[in-house]
């Protein structure tokens, strides 16, 4: 049961929502769009659901053009960040309806229903009615109603954005698992790179309407293959600098140079390197000084951020353990230029000099 | 500005309370220095927006008092505290100009025009507002409104303190990360007190100097973020704080010394010589892969880019390490060695030797 979209577009008005994209789900498949608000993540989802048409294009399901069926007969399951229950009916109730809807014997509801409420650790409440919950404890009731039928396809839109940090964590442990012996397509649109890293699957890399890349999440967030799928990709934001190579030599405009890949041909670049290759300590021998006015120390008890600006440009550095700095003071950072992206004037990955080894 | 002190303070929504359960916040002592930037951390319920709730005079205490730089407020109405709050959702007038929301607060206590004008340039430089001043506040984006709401509560000279409710709640994950920086900036350039309430670590961490812990009505650590990562003085502290949390074991205690499937496990800390459940806490960062050790086994590996967190199975519970990125990770059995500086004995969930000092 794979889902294909082919070329599907979205306008509104003269506003292009979603430029045309093509995408393939495979069945079984746990799939992640990234990308900030605005980027087109919710609107795709709704014309996966059949709940939006595409203004052009088609939506292929199970080897099936979809494109005008409605959702109710599609077998769609969807969870929104803002959570949306029964409120007159009991947490049980609440997950069993859709069972109920689809006939299932008692003994099956009850079962399945007690499994799920295990897994989303709502045991206990099965008898209350949502408004007697935490708002945490009524979006896993509103998760477990999704996730209790057989549905073919599964969305999530940013399900745990309203969630505690610490339980947002647990459930983005659990969540695969709930998914793994499944052969249903799952979509699940986030906003953070690192949950995307966590949850695994493949990654959509979404911006300003278009996927801008598509692969193996851990393959996507290593090799991005554009500047735009990077700067998606990296939170703290990516340091880019403007760079040029001439005679063997990478010369960026903050005034350091050094020797550049093999192969890497003349012209003008940008390098991206991420916030935890720029550090307060030299981390390899390929590692150039850049100096720069500290603006904010950011301390996280493990790590330290520190947001510095050199040659008037913004910089982030990321790094394992306390490093105070004082802010207005002129300090020194070690980027590990082995380990930068190079992009060429279109925005594409120079593949040869990153391969294997950047992340 | 001020010192905020708040003695035996506790409180309790029903009339009488008698058991342990019954108060909402537990009794607490606490000095907060003037012009420090605090963290209320901890998970929905703790009791953090009571106690916010205490100090901007919102809720008067069932017990013990509030003292601004020693005088008594616990009887003083919100308006008579002179306390600015920031709200989780931008409390701003969508009719009137940026200029005019953020001048309302002066206005509204009859500050001369030419001081409401000093005053409101000053805030909209310090929040990146000052190319919208003229603009209707309507148009704005979540975050630029958000931006308003702090800058009137900073816009105030005569407030005792700052008290933030979550403000980062409807900020998109890319723009907290601006704001979150902006705040501590904010910080260190307008040294009021300022108390921030959240259940993100991440922003507690960020933002304050120090954090205070709460757990069940109770506050459980406060502290330095250096030291809620290095020393938690409670295991919940251990778990909320850090992503993922610090590993919890079962233990036994034999003469003050850890011992976990009858191997002795060097800690930094001993245990006294008292009843009560006994654990190992240690972090993921502070364990890593050796010849020898306690016997585990992988069961997972999350690749989180930097590093990977790997879970293993090891006597009876479960163990989470970070792995540096390109690091050896075994596939299956292997052993696991702790660093004793950062390993320590827990007695029913507190610090041994420590036992209940928050």
């Amino acid at each position: 049961m794979a889902l294909e979209l082919k070329n599907v577009a979205k306008k509104v008005g003269a506003d292009v929502h979603i430029h045309p994209t093509y995408l393939r789900f495979e069945p079984g498949s746990f799939n992640i769009l990234l990308g900030t608000t605005l980027a087109g993540k919710t609107t795709l989802m709704q014309m996966m659901a059949g709940l939006e048409k595409p203004t052009s294009g088609e939506v292929w399901f199970n080897g099936r053009n979809v494109t005008g069926t409605a959702v109710q007969k599609r077998n769609v399951s969807m969870v929104y960040q803002q959570f949306i229950n029964y409120p007159n009916m009991s947490v049980f109730d609440n997950i069993a309806s859709p069972l109920r809807v689809a006939r299932l014997p008692v003994q099956e509801i009850q079962s399945r229903v007690g499994e799920m409420a295990e897994l989303m650790r709502i045991s206990a409440m099965l008898d209350r009615r949502p408004s007697e919950l935490s708002g945490g404890q009524q979006q896993r009731t509103a998760m477990a109603r999704a996730l209790v039928k057989d549905s073919d396809l599964i969305l999530l839109d940013e399900p745990l954005a309203n969630l505690d940090f610490k339980l947002r964590e647990e459930m983005r442990d659990e969540l695969p698992r709930l998914f793994a012996e499944r052969n249903c397509v799952v979509v699940y649109a986030t906003t953070e790179p690192t949950e995307a890293l966590l949850l695994g699957g493949k990654t959509a890399a979404m911006h300003e309407g278009r996927v801008v890349d598509f692969g193996p999440t851990a393959q996507i967030y290593r090799h991005p293959s554009s500047l735009e799928s990077a700067k998606v990709f990296s939170e703290p934001p990516i340091n880019l600098a403007r760079a040029s190579v001439k005679s063997g030599w990478v010369l960026l405009d903050e005034g350091v140079s050094w020797k550049a890949d093999k192969g890497l041909a003349d012209g003008s670049y940008t390098i991206g390197i991420r916030p935890h290759h720029v550090s307060p300590v030299r981390q390899s021998a390929k590692s150039v000084i850049i100096e720069g006015k500290v603006k904010v120390a950011e301390l996280t008890g493990s790590e330290s951020i520190i947001h510095f600006r050199a040659h008037d440009h913004p910089w982030v550095s990321l790094s394992h353990g306390v490093h105070p700095f004082e802010t207005g003071r002129f300090a020194r950072f070690y980027a590990d230029m082995s380990k930068c992206f190079y992009f060429d004037a279109d925005g594409h990955l120079v593949d040869l000099a990153c391969a294997g080894k950047a992340a | 500005m001020a010192r905020i002190t708040l003695k035996n303070l506790k409180h309790a929504y029903m009339e009488n309370p008698v058991n342990d359960e019954d108060w909402a916040l537990k009794e607490l002592n606490l000095d907060w220095d003037d012009g420090g930037a605090y963290a209320l951390l901890g998970p929905s319920g703790c009791g953090k927006t009571t106690l916010l709730n205490l100090i901007s005079g919102l809720l008067t205490p069932s017990h013990g008092s509030i003292l601004f730089d020693d005088h008594d407020v616990t009887g003083l109405p919100p308006e008579q505290r002179k306390i600015a709050q920031v709200f989780q959702f931008p409390v701003v007038y969508d009719t009137m100009t940026v200029y005019d929301n953020l001048a309302f607060p002066l206005r509204n206590r009859g500050v001369d025009e030419a001081t409401v004008d000093k005053r409101v340039r000053e805030v909209a430089e310090m929040n990146d507002l000052t190319a919208t001043l003229g603009n209707r506040a309507s148009g704005l984006t979540a975050d630029g409104k958000q931006k308003i709401s702090l800058g009137r509560g900073l816009v105030r000279t005569d407030v005792n303190a700052i008290l933030f409710d979550e403000p980062l709640t409807v900020i998109d994950p890319h723009l907290k990360f601006q704001l979150r920086s902006k705040l501590k900036e904010l910080h260190t350039r307008v040294p009021n007190t300022m108390i921030y309430v959240t259940h993100d670590q991440t922003e507690a961490i960020t933002f304050a100097d120090k954090v205070v812990v709460m757990n069940v009505g109770e506050v459980v650590q406060v502290g330095t973020p250096k030291q809620l990562f290095e020393e938690p003085h409670h295991t919940f502290v251990g778990h909320f704080i850090g992503s993922p949390g610090m590993n919890v074991l079962d233990c036994e205690v034999k003469d003050g010394h850890a011992f976990i499937a009858g191997k002795k496990i060097a800690t930094a800390n001993k245990a006294a010589a008292k009843a009560g459940k006994s654990e190992i806490g240690v972090r993921p960062e502070f364990v890593k892969f050796a010849r020898h050790g306690l016997e585990a086994r992988v069961v997972k590996v999350s690749d989180a880019g930097r590093f990977s967190v790997v879970e293993a199975d090891c006597a009876g519970g479960r163990v989470r390490l970070l792995v540096e990125e390109g690091g050896a990770i075994p596939s299956d059995t292997a052993h696991l060695e702790f660093d004793p500086e950062a390993t320590r004995i827990y007695t029913n969930g507190w610090l041994a030797g420590r036992e209940g000092q928050p």
